[in-house]
């Protein structure tokens, strides 16, 4: 199988201008970020807020331009937003947004809504763009007769379901999903989920799932990629990953899940402290001074990552950390 | 007995300003003037009893009917003998004409130059809002002054003047608006629909940023009124015998102490116009924006 997506050592900096008083900063919100995704399967991107996830997926959709690193999309090379103009790839990636009760336009009708990417990016005649918003309509759970309808008057959940149908008018082979249920009451986001599941199956879909919610992420995901501080620090299908993190970061991340198991008190190593600032981050390890782990080597040298036990994980110790385990 | 249920359709968003616009007492009294004056200027040719222009020599200076006029005459003639009730009719159209065209004229200038400003950042940004700060800076009476002096007086150069001087306000607004839409997620899902920086501006945007415009524009048409009637005062504006508000006031002043008629009704005509679009332009905001809403 072919990837739809792949990145190689993808990164997303923002510069700070300097003032009089003090230098100019770079801001490395994304940094280094490599994967390829299939037709058909999810990769979840996992992290605690400002870790990069939002911005990765920006960048993914060529919202925004990378600074460096190369994206593939359907083995084409792109160049950010330059390639955004390109109607095959604009066809390719749509992304659903996080809050519904923004990303849809309040002046605009479902339907206007619906018909916009058609308008713009094929020459398909007014009537068939009808058919096809009300036909979309119907795959996401909704009635044909919400087309003439404004925003305003649906409910979180349905306004969910607009935004995914939007995202598939143009018969997109990605979709990223940035924390699309995170808005939603949890009865609605099983909703949604069961409907993205349905829809990748029916369209052979390949969604980027960002996500901070690790039950979501486990349910619905093949692959999961943890960031950290705008790295990865481990990447691997879901149960693998799930049933034994190697790197810190993902075991701490995965302990804080709250769990309902009655009598099991295993230890939880939870973590201490903040997320560092990106302005301002630690020499060597960006999880250094928060990883239990930790040796003085971590604050020299920053890990790459490398294969440990069949998957890229980037931390110096994971090997002893896996035979600790085990 | 089984309780029917139909499906109503929901109320339309003009509906919805409708009917909370018209909980506000003075912005409906300033709807209804307007709309009254608008007939008058309208129907202007067949309403005025006299033409606006022709001079009865045998009746100068006649008062108004409640003050020992005649009915042929019911607001009196100035000192050349034109009936006042027939050139306050005409200036109203007059004063329409130019409330919109100013109003047009600095809308559409401002708005596109605002969204111009918020999309461009940069360069674009800080040249156009620099130099609206400049056109602020400057008293707005005397920049339609200046602007009139360069191009010569007229009713329609002062109308270009008094365009320009109101540009500012339509412009600093529209990009305050814009620049905050632009922010939302809306407009990044249709980036992601592939539409242009063209489409986003007046499609995604526009919009959506319409509501303070349409208010600006309401308060403005009185601005324009005013303005155009103080550089009428002045002599820069309509020329006479154009029945202009404020020309008329200006050619008349001689007579504030003997004849009271020839000032006070332009005087009053302007103020009922001005006051009606001022309440109307409350009422308006008041409707358009939910924050206000009870």
């Amino acid at each position: 199988m072919t990837a739809v997506m792949e990145a190689r050592g993808l990164a997303r900096h923002y510069e700070l201008r300097g003032g009089v008083f003090r230098k100019g900063l770079t801001i490395k919100a994304v940094d280094g970020v490599s994967f390829s995704l299939n037709a058909g399967t999810t990769l979840a991107i996992v992290g605690e807020s400002g870790c990069g996830k939002s911005t990765l997926g920006r960048v993914l959709a060529l919202l925004e331009d990378a600074t460096s690193g190369e994206l593939l999309i359907d083995g084409r090379p792109t160049e950010g937003e330059k390639s955004a103009k390109d109607p095959a790839l604009r066809r390719s990636v749509q992304m659903v947004f996080q809050n519904p009760y923004g990303s849809l336009n309040p002046r605009q009708t479902v339907g206007r809504i619906l018909e916009e990417p058609l308008a713009i990016n094929t020459d398909l005649p007014a009537s068939a763009r009808v058919d096809a918003a009300r036909a979309m309509l119907a795959k996401v759970g909704l009635r044909p007769d919400h087309y003439g309808r404004y925003p305003h008057m649906f409910s979180g959940g349905q306004r969910q379901r607009i935004a995914i149908a939007r995202a598939l008018m143009l018969n997109p082979r990605i979709v990223i999903a940035d924390e699309p249920v995170s808005a939603l009451d949890v009865s609605i986001q099983g909703q949604i989920l069961n409907l993205l599941m349905d829809l990748q199956d029916e369209l052979k879909l390949a969604y980027l799932f960002v996500s901070h919610d690790l039950g979501v992420v486990h349910h619905i995901a093949d692959e999961v990629m943890v960031m950290y501080l705008g790295r990865p620090v481990e990447r691997g299908a879901t149960e693998d990953v799930f049933e034994r993190p190697l790197h810190p970061y993902t075991q701490a991340l995965l302990a804080s899940r709250p769990r309902v198991e009655v009598g099991s008190k295993a230890p939880r190593p939870l973590l201490t402290g903040e997320l560092p600032s990106p302005l301002n981050p630690p020499p060597g390890c960006a999880f250094h001074r928060r990883c239990p782990y930790a040796q003085p080597y971590c604050a020299e040298v920053r890990p790459e990552p490398r294969q440990v036990l069949g998957r890229p994980v980037a931390c110096h110790y994971a090997e002893e950390i896996a035979a600790h385990q085990a | 007995m089984s309780a029917e249920i139909r499906d109503v359709p929901p109320p339309g968003p003009l509906a919805d300003v409708w009917a909370s616009f018209t909980e506000n007492k003075g912005a409906v009294a300033g709807l209804v003037v307007i709309v009254a004056i608008a007939l008058v200027a309208i129907l202007a040719d067949v309403l005025a009893p006299h033409s606006p222009i022709e001079q009865y020599r045998d009746a100068l200076l006649v008062p108004p009917v409640w003050a020992g006029g005649s009915w042929s005459h019911p607001l009196g003639t100035d000192d050349i003998g034109r009936d006042i009730l027939s050139r306050l009719i005409h200036g109203a159209r007059l004063s329409m004409i130019i409330g919109s065209i100013v109003v047009t004229l600095s809308l559409v200038a401002g708005t596109v130059l605002g969204l111009a400003a918020a999309f461009f950042k940069g360069v674009t940004d800080i040249a156009i809002m620099r130099l609206m700060d400049i056109m602020l800076a400057l008293p707005s009476l005397l920049l339609a002054i200046v602007i009139v002096a360069i191009l010569g007086p007229g009713l329609f150069n002062a109308m270009i003047a008094v365009s320009i001087v109101t540009l500012p306000h339509f412009t600093r607004l529209a990009r305050a608006s814009a620049m905050s839409e632009l922010t939302r997620e809306y407009v990044a899902s249709s980036r992601l629909a592939g539409a242009g920086s063209l489409r986003l501006m007046f499609m995604t945007v526009l919009p959506n940023c319409l509501a303070p415009l349409i208010v600006q524009a309401t308060l403005g048409f009185s601005n324009a009124i005013l303005d155009a009637a103080a550089l009428g005062f002045l002599g820069l504006g309509a020329q006479p015998p154009t029945p202009e508000w404020g020309t008329m006031l200006a050619g008349s002043l001689q007579f504030i102490q003997r004849a009271w008629w020839v000032v006070s009704f332009p005087g009053f005509a302007i103020l009922v116009t001005v006051l009606a679009f001022n309440l109307m332009g409350d009422g308006l905001r008041d409707a358009l924006d939910p924050k206000l809403k009870r």
